[in-house]
């Protein structure tokens, strides 16, 4: 596979194989100690350890969220005191035209059905999926990472990667195994 | 120290069994998607199910080329065997989301192997009860106006103090919640399939399907924040739809209605013919898909123990029902009960439901009901026919004795009640088989999480703090001075 590559050629960054979950969070630890900050790793379950050792900031994703709810919360309040006040005013079971308690209901449903919606896409959009192509599955080995083997990964674009001193680096980690990934 | 293993295993069942590795699981559970051969049980099982679903195609060719006069439904008793159907399939619905989210809220691991079958199982219990509404409006092409915020010609909106609307609302918020929960879980799932299919064309598929997805740990980070917000959401959510679905009936003036008993009562009812449904799907398909070591015996005594739990405050609910006719004094209502135990032409309806969800669950009290998948499958199909006749009780016996002796009705089905009902229940276990065969029905990446590689330093240190615990509680049900 790597038989023909160019050294010449642009690579994306470099990656490291680990057999289990707690040999990548230390070396991921590593990472993050000798200052590198365009990182990345992958696993095939959420790990919370990795978080930390890798330095992921809260994402900003619940305030989202918050706002997506209080969206469908007025949506609503808007639709009924439209409908029943000022569009279409008509007196029902004797209620007044805004009457809040039995508009309770849609507007409750509203308000989860939109921060739901905001959840999803958000953290889709938030993570740039869809991205059906990605540098990182020029590994070939990376199938395994949706399976039972753990990542970490460099980025080229890091301020201090150096491709010399980084493979070195990556290399002393005690990994399985150290890739170039083309870009 | 024999002891101490065993109060450990008892304390904290395995919930997977087996010699399992994060590979063997993705293998396992992928492979039942991935591999070309269909086993022959599947042929035979959707082609069954697809045939009785041929009734509810033909029903409906029918009634929308007659109307709905096809059916049963007349005064008095307008609302007859669809919103009979309609409530059974939307409560059957909720047991899915009481899995997957309340459960994870609560931190139980016992969901995690049952939870993508119970979405899915939801998702499809929505999509029939759905159909019997719009299909009661008899031209569902012009049910827009009727149900959605869209004014008529005459500039008139749907009327938002009526619950029939606050349905509308709760129940499309329902369908679609479920299926972006449902959805999301799948993500990196497919991803996984993805990975390991061979043909060009599934790899093709999958990936689409799984929005390139890479497993990695920024996208984790957010994936984990949406899915708990996520079970956030639902967790009220679930709660409000049977309540709502129950105002349908509590907010008239109808005797055996009109009750503030009733959300609760809906809600529990619901959660209990759910789990009745999840035992009734899962037990043979662990069987003949070979998942005893991921759907555990202790999975289907915990989903035993909480129908009857579910199932004995329904019960309460119908000692309320009677006790409330008695202390409000009103004589409709009186009459209503009298008329419903034993005095009404449909007495008998009322008392096969007490054996269905009253009696036949007292047996789950014994370990050796709980402990039988035979049983438990037995008991299923009686409350899955309990629940269907509480509907029935609710709703006919309260309308065919109203106020007034003179608008006094009985109800029969016609043989179209019948087959579109049926219909709907061969439509469902078709969903079921297709889902089956096309998705992981376990969650792969979830599993993983349970096994000991997912512990991260932590084989040790877990293992250490588990034995202080379990030595503590051992102390303490030990006699001080044995």
């Amino acid at each position: 596979m790597f038989a023909d590559f160019d050294m010449s050629k642009k690579i994306y960054g470099i990656m490291a194989e680990f057999d289990t979950a707690t040999e990548m969070v230390d070396a991921a630890n590593e990472i993050r100690l000798a200052g590198y900050t365009k990182t990345d790793a992958f696993s095939p379950f959420p790990l919370h350890e990795i978080d930390e050792a890798l330095g992921i900031k809260r994402s900003i994703l619940p305030y989202l969220i918050f706002a997506g709810g209080i969206t469908g919360l007025l949506t609503a309040l808007g639709l009924v005191y439209f409908v029943h006040v000022l569009d279409y005013p008509i007196i029902v079971g004797g209620r007044p035209y805004f009457s809040l308690p039995s508009f309770i209901p849609p507007m409750f449903e509203l308000t989860i059905l939109f921060s739901a919606g905001t959840a999803v896409f958000g953290m889709l959009f938030l993570n740039g999926l869809p991205s059906p192509y990605h540098p990182v599955f020029n590994v070939p080995r990376f199938a395994l990472a949706t399976r039972e083997k753990f990542f970490v990964l460099i980025e080229a674009e890091d301020p201090n990667y150096d491709y010399e001193v980084t493979r070195k680096f990556m290399e002393s980690l005690k990994a399985q195994e150290v890739f170039d990934v083309p870009e | 120290m024999q002891d101490l293993e065993k109060l450990q295993k008892k304390m904290r069942p395995a919930m997977v069994e087996g010699d399992h590795s994060l590979g063997s699981v993705s293998d396992k559970i992928g492979d039942v998607t991935l591999k070309k051969r269909t086993p022959f049980f599947w042929f035979v099982g959707f082609g069954i199910a697809f045939m009785i679903a041929q009734c509810l195609l033909m029903t409906t060719t029918w009634l929308l080329a007659k109307g709905v006069g096809i059916w049963g439904n007349n005064q008095p008793i307008g609302w007859a065997f669809p919103i009979i159907n309609f409530v059974w399939w939307i409560g059957i619905g909720h047991a899915g989301t009481l899995i997957s989210a309340i459960l994870l809220l609560l931190n139980q691991k016992w969901r995690t192997s049952i939870n993508r079958f119970a979405e899915a199982m939801t998702l499809f219990a929505v999509a029939c009860a759905g159909m019997f509404p719009l299909l009661h409006t008899g031209r569902p092409w012009l049910a827009v106006y009727w149900l959605f915020p869209i004014p008529n010609t005459m500039g008139i909106w749907p009327q938002f103090r009526s619950p029939l609307i606050w349905d509308v609302f709760a129940v499309s918020t329902y369908a679609t919640v479920s299926l972006l929960f449902w959805y999301v879980g799948l993500i990196p799932d497919f991803a996984t399939l993805r990975d390991r299919a061979k043909s060009k064309y599934f790899r093709f598929v999958y990936a689409a399907l799984c929005w390139g997805w890479r497993g990695s740990a920024r996208h984790w980070h957010r994936y984990e924040i949406a899915y708990l917000i996520l079970a956030g959401l639902s967790t009220p959510l679930v709660l409000s739809v049977h309540s709502i679905v129950s105002l349908d009936f509590s907010v008239s003036q109808v005797p055996g209605w009109h009750a503030t008993i009733f959300p609760p009562y809906f809600v529990a009812g619901a959660i209990f013919a759910g789990f009745a449904m999840v035992l009734i799907l899962c037990i043979p398909l662990r069987i003949l898909y070979n998942m005893k070591d991921l759907i555990t015996e202790t999975h289907l005594i915990y989903m035993g123990k909480v129908m009857l739990a579910t199932g004995l405050i329904v019960v309460y609910g119908y000692a309320m029902e009677a006790f409330f006719a008695w202390y409000s004094a009103s004589p409709t209502e009186l009459f209503m009960i009298r008329n419903r135990i034993w005095e009404g032409p449909y007495w008998m309806f009322y008392w096969m439901l007490i054996f269905c969800n009253g009696i036949s669950i007292q047996f789950l009290w014994f370990k050796r009901f709980r402990e039988s998948p035979f049983w438990l499958f037995v008991i299923s199909i009686i409350v899955s026919i309990g629940m269907w006749l509480e509907r029935f009780v609710i709703i006919i016996t309260s309308l065919s004795r109203d106020f007034l002796p003179s608008s006094w009705g009985m109800f029969s089905p016609t043989v179209f009640d019948i087959t579109m009902f049926l219909g709907t229940i061969g439509f469902f276990f078709s969903l079921i088989f297709l889902f089956v065969r096309f998705v992981p029905i376990i969650s792969i990446f979830e599993v993983r999480t349970l096994l000991p590689e997912a512990n991260v330093h932590g084989h040790q240190q877990d293992f250490e703090e588990n034995v202080v615990e379990i030595e503590e509680t051992y102390d303490r049900t030990d006699p001080p001075n044995s």
